[in-house]
């Protein structure tokens, strides 16, 4: 296909959702290819990880994926635990859940408001954004930070809820789905929202899977897979819930499945409210310096972008011999030069924005 | 911004002209510091604080500090996040974009030192001051919009004492950190000290 001009977007541009590197080629306004360059944030943090005792890995883990630290706290806490053979606290166990759904919404109001102002809406972002906020109050409650939590540690978590932090929990669940149905109305009513969305990027079922897509991007295209049901951990098996699919595969779906991913989230906080016991919230038995026998493991947790895993191996020293993460954020935008191909250039960026990367997890 | 730098530099001359200077210098940093525009050099964790406080519950613009995404309408580069030697000759370029008077502010721990990356890390750079002349430090992994609010107001009272003579220009390092440059910290690193 003939071209007549490349164009270089990034590493720091406002829309590129993190330091990507986009070199696109057009024909007049046309994309014929969009390659997406990685790797302007790799800090070695798997490498790093060979030098660091298990414990000492999980600060690490926070900075892989930054909008939802949660995950990869427990998706590295559950290799260590299958490895090393730990036992969890049922309460601990909730409290994960809990606070993997609250970052789970979190880190989609990261998704959509960007869907929003990539469409020429900003003021989306301000709602989003404002409840962002409120489950960043809710980690600071519990944990003392807003973005790195470290909370998620082999055996249990490191602190217990602290009290009146079930009120606020629940006045928080309880104006979300409302919130939620009025960006709906805001940002999928908005007819240039629709028109900028709709049709876009649009990436097909089976092209999903053998991308190896994950989250909202696969369910955007209707594959039906979520690992909190299909491959149930935790307390999951306990909660009832739903999963939002896509029809079209589309922008417009992959953005709206964010959305209701986030009420369904509000069902699964208040059901784990309603169970849970007291109890210890840490195995007492895990010693500081974990030496696993020798073997290796693979633990995956659905993330706020999909099925993120983590591969150790062990040698039997108190280091991790390997850490391998299995990102989603990865996988889901190796399919961006699929989509953008024969889409406008000012479509790029919201076909960027609906696989929702985060750079620190797709480089590591 | 050319004529502003001519006329500090004539001023100085003159007999009397240091009183002008320094009343120039005066309003010149008052009208300067109330509009720190901010080129968000987003790159990791940090670029989340950032985003948070110019949002609705910290909301910056109050301070008349509003990001730009073009670096030639900037004044003050917000590096926040961690800058990898991939990354470095895009920062550096960036700086060399903006328009005299420019400040920088090192946001995070990565940017200051290398933070949690100092050590074992093959990649990240070991604080941006090895590329960049920086002007705040802002510790913290990541800092709170609070702080990064502080750090605005305090760079505020940097700029309001700044003069407009020609005596403060700052050298940009001409070379880049590359796989042959010894790093920060290398040293220790070989004597046998561990993280």
């Amino acid at each position: 296909m003939p071209h007549d001009l490349t164009v270089n977007i990034g590493p720091s541009h406002p829309s590129t959702h993190g330091v990507c590197n986009l070199l696109v080629e057009l024909d007049g306004e046309v994309i014929v290819s969009a390659e997406p360059r990685i790797g302007n944030l790799h800090r070695g943090i798997e490498k790093i990880a060979e030098n660091r005792t298990y414990m000492q890995v999980i600060p690490l883990t926070d900075r892989l994926d930054y909008v939802g630290s949660m995950y990869s706290n427990w998706a590295y806490c559950r290799a260590v635990e299958q490895l090393a053979g730990i036992a969890v606290p049922e309460r601990a166990e909730y409290i994960r859940v809990m606070m993997c759904e609250l970052q789970r919404i979190g880190s989609h109001m990261m998704a959509l408001g960007p869907a929003g102002s990539d469409a020429g809406a900003t003021s989306v972002y301000m709602y989003t954004f404002a409840q962002r906020d409120l489950v960043l109050d809710l980690f600071e409650a519990v944990c003392g930070a807003r973005l790195t939590y470290n909370y998620v540690r082999p055996g249990g978590v490191s602190l217990d809820l602290p009290d009146g932090w079930v009120e606020q929990c629940r006045a928080f669940i309880s104006q979300l789905p409302g919130a939620m149905l009025e960006l709906d109305r805001l940002l999928f009513g908005n007819v240039i929202a629709r028109a900028r969305m709709k049709g876009i990027g649009v990436l097909s079922r089976e092209d999903a899977i053998a991308c190896g897509t994950s989250g909202p991007v696969a369910r955007g295209s209707g594959v039906d897979f979520d690992l909190r049901r299909d491959d149930p951990f935790s307390v999951y098996p306990r909660l009832e819930f739903s999963v939002p699919l896509g029809d079209n595969g589309d922008c417009y779906d992959r953005a709206r499945v964010h959305l209701f991913e986030c009420i369904e989230s509000c069902k699964i906080i208040a059901q784990a409210l309603d169970q849970i016991e007291p109890g210890p919230v840490r195995n007492d038995d895990v010693p500081r310096l974990i030496a696993p026998p020798a073997g290796d493991t693979y633990a995956h947790v659905e993330s706020a972008r999909g099925s993120l895993g983590v591969y150790l191996v062990s040698d039997g020293s108190v280091r991790p011999y390997r850490m391998k993460v299995r990102s989603p954020a990865f996988s889901n935008l190796s399919v961006l030069p699929l989509l953008a191909k024969g889409h406008l250039l000012s479509d790029l960026v919201i076909i960027l924005g609906s696989l929702d990367p985060v750079f620190g997890e797709v480089d590591r | 911004m050319a004529i502003i730098d001519d006329l500090g530099a004539s001023l100085e001359k003159l007999p009397g002209g240091g009183v002008a200077l320094t009343t120039l210098d005066g309003f010149m940093g008052w009208s300067r510091s109330m509009s720190e525009w901010t080129y968000p050099l987003g790159t990791a964790c940090c670029a989340m604080e950032y985003i948070a406080s110019s949002f609705s519950r910290f909301d910056f613009d109050r301070h008349g500090s509003i990001p730009r995404s073009d670096p030639r309408h900037c004044d003050v580069m917000v590096v926040a996040g961690t800058i990898t030697r991939k990354m470095a000759p895009v920062l550096k370029r960036l700086y060399e974009q903006m328009p005299d008077p420019k400040w920088v502010i090192a946001m995070g721990n990565c940017t200051v030192s290398g933070g949690i990356f100092y050590y074992d890390s093959y990649s990240v750079v070991r604080g941006i001051d090895e590329i960049v002349p920086v002007d705040i430090y802002l510790a913290g992994c990541p800092p709170r919009p609070e702080a990064f609010q502080d750090a605005v107001l305090q760079l505020r009272a940097k700029i309001k004492a700044h003069s407009i003579a020609p005596s403060n220009e700052r050298p940009v390092r001409s070379t880049l950190p590359n796989a042959d440059t010894p790093r920060k910290g290398e040293g220790i690193a070989e004597g046998g000290e561990r993280s």
